[in-house]
Protein backbone atom coordinates (compact mmCIF):
# COMPACT_ATOMS: atom_id res chain seq x y z
CA UNK A 1 0.00 0.00 0.00
CA UNK A 2 1.20 3.37 -0.97
CA UNK A 3 1.26 5.59 2.46
CA UNK A 4 1.13 8.84 1.05
CA UNK A 5 -1.65 11.46 2.84
CA UNK A 6 -2.44 14.68 0.96
CA UNK A 7 -3.26 17.53 3.27
CA UNK A 8 -4.47 20.24 0.93
CA UNK A 9 -3.46 22.22 -2.13
CA UNK A 10 -0.84 24.98 -2.09
CA UNK A 11 1.87 26.59 -4.31
CA UNK A 12 5.50 25.72 -3.52
CA UNK A 13 6.23 29.60 -3.83
CA UNK A 14 4.05 30.25 -0.58
CA UNK A 15 5.96 27.70 1.28
CA UNK A 16 9.15 29.87 0.15
CA UNK A 17 7.06 33.10 1.20
CA UNK A 18 6.10 31.25 4.92
CA UNK A 19 9.79 30.01 5.14
CA UNK A 20 10.69 33.29 5.15
CA UNK A 21 8.40 35.23 7.72
CA UNK A 22 10.02 32.47 10.21
CA UNK A 23 13.29 33.91 9.36
CA UNK A 24 12.38 37.09 9.36
CA UNK A 25 11.02 36.66 12.82
CA UNK A 26 14.11 34.11 14.55
CA UNK A 27 16.90 35.21 12.45
CA UNK A 28 17.60 38.68 12.45
CA UNK A 29 21.13 37.91 9.83
CA UNK A 30 18.45 37.16 7.46
CA UNK A 31 18.24 40.04 4.93
CA UNK A 32 15.47 39.59 1.32
CA UNK A 33 16.56 41.16 -2.01
CA UNK A 34 13.59 41.14 -4.72
CA UNK A 35 14.05 42.64 -8.18
CA UNK A 36 10.14 43.86 -8.39
CA UNK A 37 8.41 40.86 -8.08
CA UNK A 38 7.27 40.61 -4.51
CA UNK A 39 3.64 39.77 -4.80
CA UNK A 40 4.80 36.46 -7.29
CA UNK A 41 7.77 35.45 -4.90
CA UNK A 42 5.48 35.99 -1.61
CA UNK A 43 7.67 38.00 -0.37
CA UNK A 44 5.30 40.73 1.23
CA UNK A 45 5.51 39.36 4.26
CA UNK A 46 8.65 39.24 5.18
CA UNK A 47 8.86 42.98 4.17
CA UNK A 48 6.03 43.82 6.54
CA UNK A 49 7.51 41.61 9.34
CA UNK A 50 11.46 43.51 8.95
CA UNK A 51 11.11 46.22 6.74
CA UNK A 52 14.93 47.40 7.75
CA UNK A 53 15.94 44.06 6.63
CA UNK A 54 14.15 43.89 3.16
CA UNK A 55 15.53 45.46 -0.28
CA UNK A 56 13.80 46.05 -3.38
CA UNK A 57 16.37 46.60 -6.25
CA UNK A 58 13.79 47.36 -8.79
CA UNK A 59 14.27 45.32 -12.29
CA UNK A 60 17.68 44.75 -12.20
CA UNK A 61 18.99 41.48 -11.37
CA UNK A 62 22.82 41.21 -12.03
CA UNK A 63 22.53 44.36 -9.03
CA UNK A 64 20.85 42.46 -7.02
CA UNK A 65 22.68 39.50 -7.11
CA UNK A 66 26.19 41.68 -7.02
CA UNK A 67 24.67 43.25 -3.43
CA UNK A 68 23.73 40.05 -2.01
CA UNK A 69 27.42 38.84 -2.30
CA UNK A 70 28.45 42.23 -0.85
CA UNK A 71 26.28 41.68 2.30
CA UNK A 72 27.64 38.62 3.33
CA UNK A 73 30.66 41.31 3.96
CA UNK A 74 29.59 41.89 8.00
CA UNK A 75 27.59 38.29 8.24
CA UNK A 76 24.19 38.96 6.66
CA UNK A 77 22.49 35.95 4.52
CA UNK A 78 20.79 37.15 1.98
CA UNK A 79 18.01 35.67 0.15
CA UNK A 80 17.43 37.13 -3.47
CA UNK A 81 13.90 36.36 -4.92
CA UNK A 82 12.87 36.71 -8.71
CA UNK A 83 11.61 34.34 -11.09
CA UNK A 84 13.85 31.48 -11.51
CA UNK A 85 14.64 32.40 -15.68
CA UNK A 86 15.86 36.14 -14.00
CA UNK A 87 17.66 34.36 -11.03
CA UNK A 88 20.21 31.89 -13.34
CA UNK A 89 20.35 33.30 -16.79
CA UNK A 90 20.01 36.67 -16.74
CA UNK A 91 22.88 36.77 -14.00
CA UNK A 92 24.82 33.93 -14.82
CA UNK A 93 28.24 35.83 -14.57
CA UNK A 94 27.47 37.76 -11.35
CA UNK A 95 26.52 34.42 -9.77
CA UNK A 96 29.61 32.87 -10.82
CA UNK A 97 31.81 35.12 -9.76
CA UNK A 98 30.28 37.41 -7.16
CA UNK A 99 28.49 34.05 -5.03
CA UNK A 100 30.16 30.73 -6.35
CA UNK A 101 33.82 31.48 -6.87
CA UNK A 102 33.96 34.08 -4.36
CA UNK A 103 32.06 31.43 -1.82
CA UNK A 104 29.64 33.65 -0.56
CA UNK A 105 26.39 32.98 1.89
CA UNK A 106 23.93 34.03 -0.60
CA UNK A 107 20.49 31.96 -1.18
CA UNK A 108 19.64 32.61 -4.41
CA UNK A 109 15.67 31.44 -4.33
CA UNK A 110 13.57 31.26 -7.97
CA UNK A 111 10.09 30.68 -8.22
CA UNK A 112 8.06 30.43 -11.33
CA UNK A 113 10.43 27.48 -12.45
CA UNK A 114 9.71 25.58 -16.09
CA UNK A 115 6.66 25.11 -17.96
CA UNK A 116 4.27 25.53 -15.21
CA UNK A 117 4.57 28.91 -14.93
CA UNK A 118 1.97 28.52 -17.45
CA UNK A 119 0.51 31.20 -19.75
CA UNK A 120 3.78 33.46 -20.00
CA UNK A 121 5.31 31.68 -22.33
CA UNK A 122 9.03 30.22 -23.18
CA UNK A 123 10.54 33.24 -22.40
CA UNK A 124 9.80 33.42 -18.82
CA UNK A 125 9.98 29.33 -18.59
CA UNK A 126 13.21 28.55 -17.84
CA UNK A 127 14.26 24.62 -18.34
CA UNK A 128 18.30 24.72 -18.31
CA UNK A 129 18.61 26.21 -14.85
CA UNK A 130 19.35 23.39 -12.62
CA UNK A 131 21.85 22.32 -14.92
CA UNK A 132 23.38 25.71 -15.18
CA UNK A 133 23.14 25.76 -11.52
CA UNK A 134 24.82 22.34 -10.44
CA UNK A 135 27.43 22.85 -12.69
CA UNK A 136 28.90 25.92 -10.78
CA UNK A 137 31.63 24.50 -7.82
CA UNK A 138 30.86 25.36 -4.41
CA UNK A 139 26.72 25.71 -5.30
CA UNK A 140 23.96 23.72 -3.88
CA UNK A 141 21.02 22.99 -5.67
CA UNK A 142 17.63 22.12 -4.20
CA UNK A 143 14.40 21.65 -5.60
CA UNK A 144 11.51 20.48 -3.06
CA UNK A 145 8.60 18.63 -3.87
CA UNK A 146 5.58 20.42 -2.25
CA UNK A 147 4.45 23.58 -0.11
CA UNK A 148 5.51 22.15 3.51
CA UNK A 149 8.90 21.08 1.87
CA UNK A 150 9.71 24.62 0.28
CA UNK A 151 8.98 26.11 3.61
CA UNK A 152 11.08 23.49 5.36
CA UNK A 153 13.80 23.84 3.06
CA UNK A 154 13.55 27.65 2.99
CA UNK A 155 14.80 27.73 6.80
CA UNK A 156 17.29 25.01 6.66
CA UNK A 157 19.11 26.55 3.88
CA UNK A 158 19.48 29.73 5.78
CA UNK A 159 21.78 27.50 8.35
CA UNK A 160 23.51 26.10 5.29
CA UNK A 161 26.68 27.32 5.10
CA UNK A 162 27.79 28.33 1.28
CA UNK A 163 25.60 29.56 -2.25
CA UNK A 164 22.47 27.71 -2.41
CA UNK A 165 20.13 28.04 -5.51
CA UNK A 166 16.57 27.10 -4.25
CA UNK A 167 14.12 25.75 -7.06
CA UNK A 168 10.20 26.37 -6.35
CA UNK A 169 7.13 27.51 -8.50
CA UNK A 170 3.71 28.79 -9.28
CA UNK A 171 1.19 25.99 -9.70
CA UNK A 172 -1.39 25.16 -6.70
CA UNK A 173 -0.34 21.46 -6.00
CA UNK A 174 -0.95 18.68 -3.34
CA UNK A 175 0.68 19.01 -0.19
CA UNK A 176 1.94 15.49 1.13
CA UNK A 177 5.12 16.15 2.87
CA UNK A 178 4.53 16.47 6.72
CA UNK A 179 4.16 19.08 8.17
CA UNK A 180 7.07 18.47 11.04
CA UNK A 181 9.18 16.55 8.65
CA UNK A 182 13.12 17.85 8.89
CA UNK A 183 14.52 19.08 6.13
CA UNK A 184 18.50 17.76 5.82
CA UNK A 185 20.09 19.27 2.91
CA UNK A 186 21.75 16.53 1.09
CA UNK A 187 19.48 13.61 2.52
CA UNK A 188 16.90 11.83 -0.05
CA UNK A 189 13.58 10.99 0.97
CA UNK A 190 12.31 7.52 0.27
CA UNK A 191 8.54 8.27 0.01
CA UNK A 192 7.66 5.21 -1.04
CA UNK A 193 9.11 1.85 -0.53
CA UNK A 194 8.81 -0.94 -3.94
CA UNK A 195 10.95 -3.40 -5.33
CA UNK A 196 10.26 -3.70 -9.19
CA UNK A 197 11.67 -0.09 -10.35
CA UNK A 198 13.07 3.36 -8.79
CA UNK A 199 11.96 6.37 -9.98
CA UNK A 200 13.34 9.21 -8.55
CA UNK A 201 11.95 12.83 -9.19
CA UNK A 202 12.02 16.31 -8.18
CA UNK A 203 9.84 19.16 -8.10
CA UNK A 204 6.12 19.26 -9.44
CA UNK A 205 7.06 15.35 -10.80
CA UNK A 206 7.29 14.12 -7.38
CA UNK A 207 3.58 14.36 -6.99
CA UNK A 208 3.02 13.11 -10.88
CA UNK A 209 5.39 10.01 -9.90
CA UNK A 210 2.77 9.42 -6.77
CA UNK A 211 0.17 9.46 -9.00
CA UNK A 212 2.29 6.59 -11.37
CA UNK A 213 3.12 4.52 -8.93
CA UNK A 214 -0.76 4.26 -7.46
CA UNK A 215 -1.47 3.44 -11.48
CA UNK A 216 1.47 1.01 -11.81
CA UNK A 217 0.66 -0.23 -8.19
CA UNK A 218 -2.83 -1.72 -9.99
CA UNK A 219 -1.04 -3.14 -12.63
CA UNK A 220 1.23 -4.97 -9.97
CA UNK A 221 4.58 -3.22 -10.12
CA UNK A 222 6.21 -1.79 -7.47
CA UNK A 223 7.67 1.23 -7.63
CA UNK A 224 10.50 2.67 -5.30
CA UNK A 225 9.88 6.64 -5.18
CA UNK A 226 12.87 8.95 -4.03
CA UNK A 227 12.36 12.54 -3.67
CA UNK A 228 15.69 13.97 -4.78
CA UNK A 229 14.87 17.67 -3.30
CA UNK A 230 18.97 18.22 -3.02
CA UNK A 231 20.22 17.79 -6.70
CA UNK A 232 23.68 18.68 -5.60
CA UNK A 233 25.00 17.82 -3.49
CA UNK A 234 23.76 14.63 -5.02
CA UNK A 235 22.92 11.53 -2.36
CA UNK A 236 24.47 9.01 -4.22
CA UNK A 237 23.84 6.21 -1.03
CA UNK A 238 20.64 6.46 -1.93
CA UNK A 239 20.43 6.03 -5.48
CA UNK A 240 22.48 2.99 -5.40
CA UNK A 241 20.90 1.32 -2.42
CA UNK A 242 17.88 1.23 -4.10
CA UNK A 243 19.16 0.46 -7.65
CA UNK A 244 20.55 -2.56 -6.06
CA UNK A 245 17.40 -3.79 -5.03
CA UNK A 246 15.21 -2.63 -8.12
CA UNK A 247 17.83 -3.16 -10.88
CA UNK A 248 16.15 0.25 -13.37
CA UNK A 249 15.50 3.83 -12.74
CA UNK A 250 12.99 6.37 -13.99
CA UNK A 251 14.29 10.00 -13.56
CA UNK A 252 11.34 12.39 -13.98
CA UNK A 253 11.79 16.42 -13.95
CA UNK A 254 10.40 19.34 -14.68
CA UNK A 255 13.68 20.67 -16.98
CA UNK A 256 16.19 19.41 -20.01
CA UNK A 257 16.65 16.11 -20.12
CA UNK A 258 20.21 17.53 -21.05
CA UNK A 259 22.11 18.66 -17.55
CA UNK A 260 19.30 18.01 -15.05
CA UNK A 261 18.74 15.66 -12.02
CA UNK A 262 18.10 13.00 -14.80
CA UNK A 263 21.80 13.32 -16.15
CA UNK A 264 22.54 13.49 -12.56
CA UNK A 265 21.90 9.86 -12.02
CA UNK A 266 23.39 8.98 -15.11
CA UNK A 267 26.61 9.52 -13.49
CA UNK A 268 26.09 7.19 -10.83
CA UNK A 269 24.72 4.29 -12.36
CA UNK A 270 27.72 4.48 -15.08
CA UNK A 271 30.90 4.86 -12.60
CA UNK A 272 28.61 2.36 -9.82
CA UNK A 273 26.27 -0.05 -11.01
CA UNK A 274 25.19 0.37 -15.12
CA UNK A 275 21.31 -0.78 -15.04
CA UNK A 276 18.77 1.03 -17.43
CA UNK A 277 17.60 4.36 -17.10
CA UNK A 278 14.58 6.23 -18.77
CA UNK A 279 14.45 10.33 -18.71
CA UNK A 280 11.08 11.75 -17.90
CA UNK A 281 11.91 15.65 -19.13
CA UNK A 282 12.05 18.00 -21.35
CA UNK A 283 13.73 17.04 -24.77
CA UNK A 284 15.25 20.17 -26.10
CA UNK A 285 13.04 22.01 -26.76
CA UNK A 286 11.04 25.49 -25.59
CA UNK A 287 7.84 26.02 -23.96
CA UNK A 288 4.82 27.25 -24.56
CA UNK A 289 1.76 29.17 -23.30
CA UNK A 290 -0.86 27.40 -21.89
CA UNK A 291 -2.59 26.08 -18.89
CA UNK A 292 0.19 24.81 -16.07
CA UNK A 293 -1.26 20.97 -16.15
CA UNK A 294 -1.84 20.93 -20.09
CA UNK A 295 1.56 22.29 -20.85
CA UNK A 296 3.29 19.14 -19.05
CA UNK A 297 0.82 16.96 -20.49
CA UNK A 298 1.92 18.77 -23.87
CA UNK A 299 5.77 18.73 -22.79
CA UNK A 300 6.45 15.12 -21.80
CA UNK A 301 6.41 15.68 -17.72
CA UNK A 302 2.99 14.09 -17.06
CA UNK A 303 1.93 11.45 -14.53
CA UNK A 304 1.11 9.24 -18.00
CA UNK A 305 4.64 9.78 -18.78
CA UNK A 306 6.21 8.33 -15.75
CA UNK A 307 3.96 5.51 -16.21
CA UNK A 308 5.70 4.66 -19.34
CA UNK A 309 8.82 5.46 -18.77
CA UNK A 310 8.39 2.63 -15.81
CA UNK A 311 6.83 0.06 -18.01
CA UNK A 312 9.23 0.67 -20.98
CA UNK A 313 12.53 0.53 -18.31
CA UNK A 314 11.33 -2.89 -16.65
CA UNK A 315 11.33 -4.26 -20.08
CA UNK A 316 14.88 -2.96 -20.29
CA UNK A 317 16.28 -5.05 -17.38
CA UNK B 1 51.58 59.72 5.96
CA UNK B 2 53.87 62.72 4.53
CA UNK B 3 53.78 62.97 0.94
CA UNK B 4 57.31 62.04 0.60
CA UNK B 5 56.95 58.80 2.77
CA UNK B 6 53.50 57.69 0.45
CA UNK B 7 55.88 58.81 -3.08
CA UNK B 8 58.43 57.11 -1.89
CA UNK B 9 55.64 53.67 -1.24
CA UNK B 10 54.35 54.43 -4.90
CA UNK B 11 57.60 54.77 -6.50
CA UNK B 12 58.51 50.98 -4.63
CA UNK B 13 54.91 49.94 -5.50
CA UNK B 14 55.79 50.51 -9.29
CA UNK B 15 58.77 48.60 -9.31
CA UNK B 16 56.49 45.87 -7.63
CA UNK B 17 53.95 46.18 -10.68
CA UNK B 18 56.74 45.96 -13.33
CA UNK B 19 58.79 43.23 -12.39
CA UNK B 20 55.78 40.78 -11.38
CA UNK B 21 54.54 41.24 -14.74
CA UNK B 22 57.73 40.56 -16.29
CA UNK B 23 58.70 37.76 -14.34
CA UNK B 24 55.38 35.55 -15.35
CA UNK B 25 55.48 37.32 -19.22
CA UNK B 26 51.81 38.05 -18.63
CA UNK B 27 49.10 40.56 -16.60
CA UNK B 28 48.31 44.19 -17.02
CA UNK B 29 51.26 46.65 -16.11
CA UNK B 30 49.30 49.62 -17.27
CA UNK B 31 46.28 50.73 -15.42
CA UNK B 32 47.94 49.12 -12.15
CA UNK B 33 50.63 51.90 -12.66
CA UNK B 34 48.16 54.33 -13.89
CA UNK B 35 46.60 53.60 -10.31
CA UNK B 36 49.72 53.33 -8.17
CA UNK B 37 49.49 56.62 -6.13
CA UNK B 38 45.96 56.58 -5.70
CA UNK B 39 45.67 52.94 -3.95
CA UNK B 40 48.91 53.89 -2.26
CA UNK B 41 47.27 57.00 -0.61
CA UNK B 42 44.48 54.96 -0.09
CA UNK B 43 45.47 52.40 1.94
CA UNK B 44 48.81 54.11 3.75
CA UNK B 45 46.42 57.65 5.02
CA UNK B 46 43.24 56.96 4.04
CA UNK B 47 41.21 53.88 5.04
CA UNK B 48 40.66 52.55 8.33
CA UNK B 49 42.03 49.08 8.23
CA UNK B 50 43.81 46.33 9.76
CA UNK B 51 46.03 44.23 7.88
CA UNK B 52 47.58 42.19 10.72
CA UNK B 53 44.14 40.35 11.22
CA UNK B 54 42.39 40.12 8.12
CA UNK B 55 38.63 39.84 8.85
CA UNK B 56 36.06 39.14 5.98
CA UNK B 57 33.41 40.73 7.49
CA UNK B 58 35.38 44.02 8.73
CA UNK B 59 33.18 44.89 11.20
CA UNK B 60 34.41 48.55 12.01
CA UNK B 61 36.84 48.51 8.89
CA UNK B 62 36.73 50.39 6.08
CA UNK B 63 36.58 47.66 2.95
CA UNK B 64 37.79 48.21 -0.66
CA UNK B 65 36.74 46.82 -3.72
CA UNK B 66 38.87 46.47 -7.25
CA UNK B 67 36.18 46.43 -9.41
CA UNK B 68 38.65 46.39 -12.67
CA UNK B 69 40.30 43.05 -11.24
CA UNK B 70 42.78 42.86 -14.23
CA UNK B 71 44.99 45.48 -12.63
CA UNK B 72 45.47 43.12 -9.95
CA UNK B 73 49.21 43.70 -9.70
CA UNK B 74 48.77 47.21 -8.02
CA UNK B 75 46.79 45.41 -5.63
CA UNK B 76 48.82 43.02 -4.50
CA UNK B 77 51.81 45.26 -4.16
CA UNK B 78 49.30 47.45 -1.82
CA UNK B 79 48.25 44.86 -0.40
CA UNK B 80 51.83 43.41 0.63
CA UNK B 81 53.36 46.62 1.18
CA UNK B 82 50.49 47.47 4.05
CA UNK B 83 51.11 44.43 5.76
CA UNK B 84 48.14 42.09 4.62
CA UNK B 85 50.55 38.96 3.28
CA UNK B 86 54.42 38.81 2.86
CA UNK B 87 56.31 40.96 0.25
CA UNK B 88 57.92 37.85 -0.90
CA UNK B 89 54.57 36.34 -1.99
CA UNK B 90 54.69 38.76 -4.57
CA UNK B 91 57.15 36.38 -6.69
CA UNK B 92 54.68 33.92 -6.47
CA UNK B 93 52.09 35.63 -8.95
CA UNK B 94 50.42 33.96 -11.22
CA UNK B 95 52.20 31.04 -10.65
CA UNK B 96 50.84 27.56 -10.54
CA UNK B 97 49.20 27.41 -6.66
CA UNK B 98 49.31 31.06 -5.66
CA UNK B 99 47.02 32.96 -3.83
CA UNK B 100 47.77 35.76 -5.83
CA UNK B 101 45.90 34.95 -9.04
CA UNK B 102 45.57 36.57 -12.44
CA UNK B 103 42.63 38.14 -10.98
CA UNK B 104 42.18 38.58 -7.71
CA UNK B 105 40.11 35.53 -5.67
CA UNK B 106 39.03 34.70 -2.53
CA UNK B 107 38.93 30.87 -2.59
CA UNK B 108 43.05 30.60 -2.29
CA UNK B 109 42.16 33.37 1.30
CA UNK B 110 44.64 36.04 0.13
CA UNK B 111 44.57 38.52 3.42
CA UNK B 112 43.08 41.72 1.69
CA UNK B 113 41.04 40.41 -1.19
CA UNK B 114 37.05 40.01 0.06
CA UNK B 115 35.63 39.50 -3.57
CA UNK B 116 36.54 38.03 -7.20
CA UNK B 117 36.87 40.18 -9.73
CA UNK B 118 37.93 40.17 -13.17
CA UNK B 119 34.75 39.82 -15.21
CA UNK B 120 33.96 43.44 -15.01
CA UNK B 121 30.87 45.97 -13.54
CA UNK B 122 30.07 43.71 -10.64
CA UNK B 123 32.22 45.31 -7.83
CA UNK B 124 29.97 48.48 -7.38
CA UNK B 125 27.38 46.05 -6.49
CA UNK B 126 29.35 44.11 -4.19
CA UNK B 127 29.95 47.12 -2.36
CA UNK B 128 26.67 48.53 -2.19
CA UNK B 129 25.88 45.40 -0.70
CA UNK B 130 28.38 46.05 2.13
CA UNK B 131 27.22 49.48 2.60
CA UNK B 132 23.89 47.98 3.56
CA UNK B 133 24.74 45.55 5.92
CA UNK B 134 27.18 48.58 7.84
CA UNK B 135 24.27 50.57 8.01
CA UNK B 136 21.94 47.32 9.35
CA UNK B 137 24.93 46.70 12.18
CA UNK B 138 25.42 50.63 13.07
CA UNK B 139 28.89 50.26 11.48
CA UNK B 140 30.08 53.61 10.27
CA UNK B 141 33.10 52.85 8.67
CA UNK B 142 33.33 53.71 4.70
CA UNK B 143 33.12 51.18 1.15
CA UNK B 144 35.89 52.42 -1.25
CA UNK B 145 35.83 51.21 -4.71
CA UNK B 146 37.87 51.63 -7.82
CA UNK B 147 36.70 51.27 -11.51
CA UNK B 148 38.54 51.59 -14.81
CA UNK B 149 36.43 54.07 -17.36
CA UNK B 150 36.13 51.60 -19.82
CA UNK B 151 34.21 49.11 -17.22
CA UNK B 152 31.87 51.71 -17.00
CA UNK B 153 30.50 50.37 -20.65
CA UNK B 154 29.30 47.49 -18.72
CA UNK B 155 25.21 47.71 -18.34
CA UNK B 156 25.60 46.81 -14.59
CA UNK B 157 27.51 49.59 -12.97
CA UNK B 158 24.36 51.85 -14.13
CA UNK B 159 22.18 49.30 -11.89
CA UNK B 160 23.95 50.21 -9.00
CA UNK B 161 24.80 53.62 -9.74
CA UNK B 162 20.85 54.10 -10.04
CA UNK B 163 20.29 51.90 -6.97
CA UNK B 164 22.63 53.91 -4.50
CA UNK B 165 21.33 57.47 -5.41
CA UNK B 166 17.85 56.21 -4.93
CA UNK B 167 18.43 54.28 -1.92
CA UNK B 168 20.28 57.27 -0.19
CA UNK B 169 23.47 55.06 0.28
CA UNK B 170 26.01 57.55 1.67
CA UNK B 171 28.85 55.43 3.07
CA UNK B 172 30.43 54.89 -0.48
CA UNK B 173 33.21 56.67 -2.22
CA UNK B 174 33.43 55.36 -5.86
CA UNK B 175 36.74 56.42 -7.94
CA UNK B 176 37.16 55.93 -11.95
CA UNK B 177 40.24 55.47 -12.90
CA UNK B 178 40.07 57.77 -15.93
CA UNK B 179 43.23 56.82 -18.45
CA UNK B 180 40.91 57.23 -21.60
CA UNK B 181 42.38 53.95 -22.59
CA UNK B 182 41.20 50.15 -23.16
CA UNK B 183 42.34 47.09 -24.99
CA UNK B 184 40.94 48.06 -28.21
CA UNK B 185 42.21 51.64 -28.32
CA UNK B 186 40.95 55.08 -26.93
CA UNK B 187 37.64 54.86 -25.33
CA UNK B 188 36.48 57.60 -27.27
CA UNK B 189 36.88 55.16 -29.86
CA UNK B 190 35.76 52.04 -28.63
CA UNK B 191 32.71 53.30 -26.84
CA UNK B 192 32.48 57.15 -26.64
CA UNK B 193 31.65 57.53 -22.24
CA UNK B 194 30.63 60.68 -23.08
CA UNK B 195 30.49 63.60 -20.04
CA UNK B 196 31.18 61.53 -17.29
CA UNK B 197 30.64 64.06 -14.45
CA UNK B 198 27.40 65.10 -16.11
CA UNK B 199 26.53 61.32 -16.12
CA UNK B 200 27.07 60.43 -12.88
CA UNK B 201 25.15 63.54 -11.54
CA UNK B 202 22.51 62.65 -13.53
CA UNK B 203 22.36 59.28 -11.58
CA UNK B 204 22.38 61.08 -8.37
CA UNK B 205 25.74 61.41 -7.32
CA UNK B 206 28.40 63.39 -5.82
CA UNK B 207 31.06 64.43 -7.51
CA UNK B 208 34.59 65.12 -7.11
CA UNK B 209 37.26 65.36 -9.37
CA UNK B 210 41.22 64.81 -9.28
CA UNK B 211 44.62 64.12 -10.82
CA UNK B 212 45.16 60.88 -10.03
CA UNK B 213 49.55 61.16 -10.09
CA UNK B 214 48.89 64.43 -7.26
CA UNK B 215 49.49 62.38 -4.10
CA UNK B 216 48.63 65.93 -1.85
CA UNK B 217 45.55 66.34 -4.15
CA UNK B 218 44.70 62.61 -3.94
CA UNK B 219 44.96 62.98 0.02
CA UNK B 220 42.67 66.38 0.25
CA UNK B 221 40.19 65.43 -2.67
CA UNK B 222 39.83 61.84 -0.80
CA UNK B 223 39.78 63.49 3.25
CA UNK B 224 36.88 66.13 1.01
CA UNK B 225 34.99 62.85 0.15
CA UNK B 226 34.93 61.29 3.44
CA UNK B 227 33.97 64.45 5.07
CA UNK B 228 30.81 64.42 2.41
CA UNK B 229 29.70 60.90 3.86
CA UNK B 230 26.25 60.87 5.70
CA UNK B 231 24.91 63.34 4.16
CA UNK B 232 22.29 61.12 1.80
CA UNK B 233 23.87 61.14 -1.62
CA UNK B 234 26.99 58.39 -2.89
CA UNK B 235 29.93 59.87 -3.94
CA UNK B 236 32.16 59.40 -6.67
CA UNK B 237 35.45 60.48 -7.70
CA UNK B 238 36.73 61.41 -11.10
CA UNK B 239 40.41 60.92 -11.14
CA UNK B 240 42.43 61.68 -14.44
CA UNK B 241 45.42 59.37 -14.79
CA UNK B 242 47.62 57.97 -17.08
CA UNK B 243 47.89 54.38 -18.05
CA UNK B 244 51.19 53.07 -17.78
CA UNK B 245 52.64 56.24 -14.90
CA UNK B 246 56.46 56.38 -13.91
CA UNK B 247 57.71 54.75 -17.45
CA UNK B 248 57.72 56.86 -19.75
CA UNK B 249 57.38 54.42 -23.22
CA UNK B 250 54.61 53.22 -21.82
CA UNK B 251 52.75 56.15 -21.23
CA UNK B 252 50.36 58.29 -23.94
CA UNK B 253 48.99 54.46 -25.44
CA UNK B 254 46.87 51.64 -24.63
CA UNK B 255 49.41 49.50 -26.14
CA UNK B 256 50.22 48.55 -22.42
CA UNK B 257 46.78 47.49 -20.86
CA UNK B 258 47.46 43.65 -20.93
CA UNK B 259 51.23 43.46 -22.51
CA UNK B 260 54.20 42.64 -20.08
CA UNK B 261 58.26 44.03 -21.01
CA UNK B 262 60.64 41.95 -21.95
CA UNK B 263 63.55 41.57 -20.04
CA UNK B 264 65.24 44.87 -21.69
CA UNK B 265 62.28 46.56 -21.57
CA UNK B 266 62.06 45.83 -17.58
CA UNK B 267 65.64 47.60 -17.09
CA UNK B 268 63.90 49.98 -18.86
CA UNK B 269 61.42 50.78 -16.46
CA UNK B 270 63.39 49.76 -13.05
CA UNK B 271 65.79 52.72 -14.28
CA UNK B 272 63.38 55.30 -13.85
CA UNK B 273 61.63 54.11 -10.77
CA UNK B 274 63.68 54.14 -7.17
CA UNK B 275 64.25 51.46 -5.47
CA UNK B 276 62.82 52.90 -2.47
CA UNK B 277 61.62 49.89 0.63
CA UNK B 278 63.63 47.13 -0.89
CA UNK B 279 62.97 44.66 -3.84
CA UNK B 280 60.29 41.32 -2.68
Amino acid sequence: MIDIVVTGNKDTRSGFGEGLLELAKTNKDVVALCADLIGSLKMDAFKAEAPERFFQTGIAEANMIGMAAGMTVGGKIPFTGTFAVFSTGRVYDQIRQSVAYSKKNVKICASHAGVTLGEDGATHQILEDIGMMKMLPNMTVIVPCDFNQTKQATIAIAAYEGPVYLRFGRPVMPIFIKEDAEFIVGKADVLIEGTDVTVIACGHLVWKSIEAARILEEKGISVELINMHTIKPLDVQAVLKSISKTRCVVTAEEHMINGGLGDSIAQVLIQNLLVPQEYVGVNDTFGESGAPMELMTKFGIDTQNVVDAVLKVIKRK
Amino acid sequence: METSELKKVASQVRRDIVRMVSAVNSGHPGGSLGCADFLTVLYFDIMKHNSADFSMNAINEDVFYLSNGHISPVFYSVLARSGYFPVAELATFRKIGTRLQGHPATDKKLPGVRMASGSLGQGLSNALGTCQTKKLNGDSSLVYTLHGDGELQEGQIWEAAMYASANKVDNIISTIDCNGRQIDGNTDDVLSLGNLSQKWQAFGWEVLEMDGHNIDEIKSVLNKAKSLTGNGKPIVIIMKTEMGQGVDYMMGSHKWHGVAPNEEQLKLALNQLAETLGDY
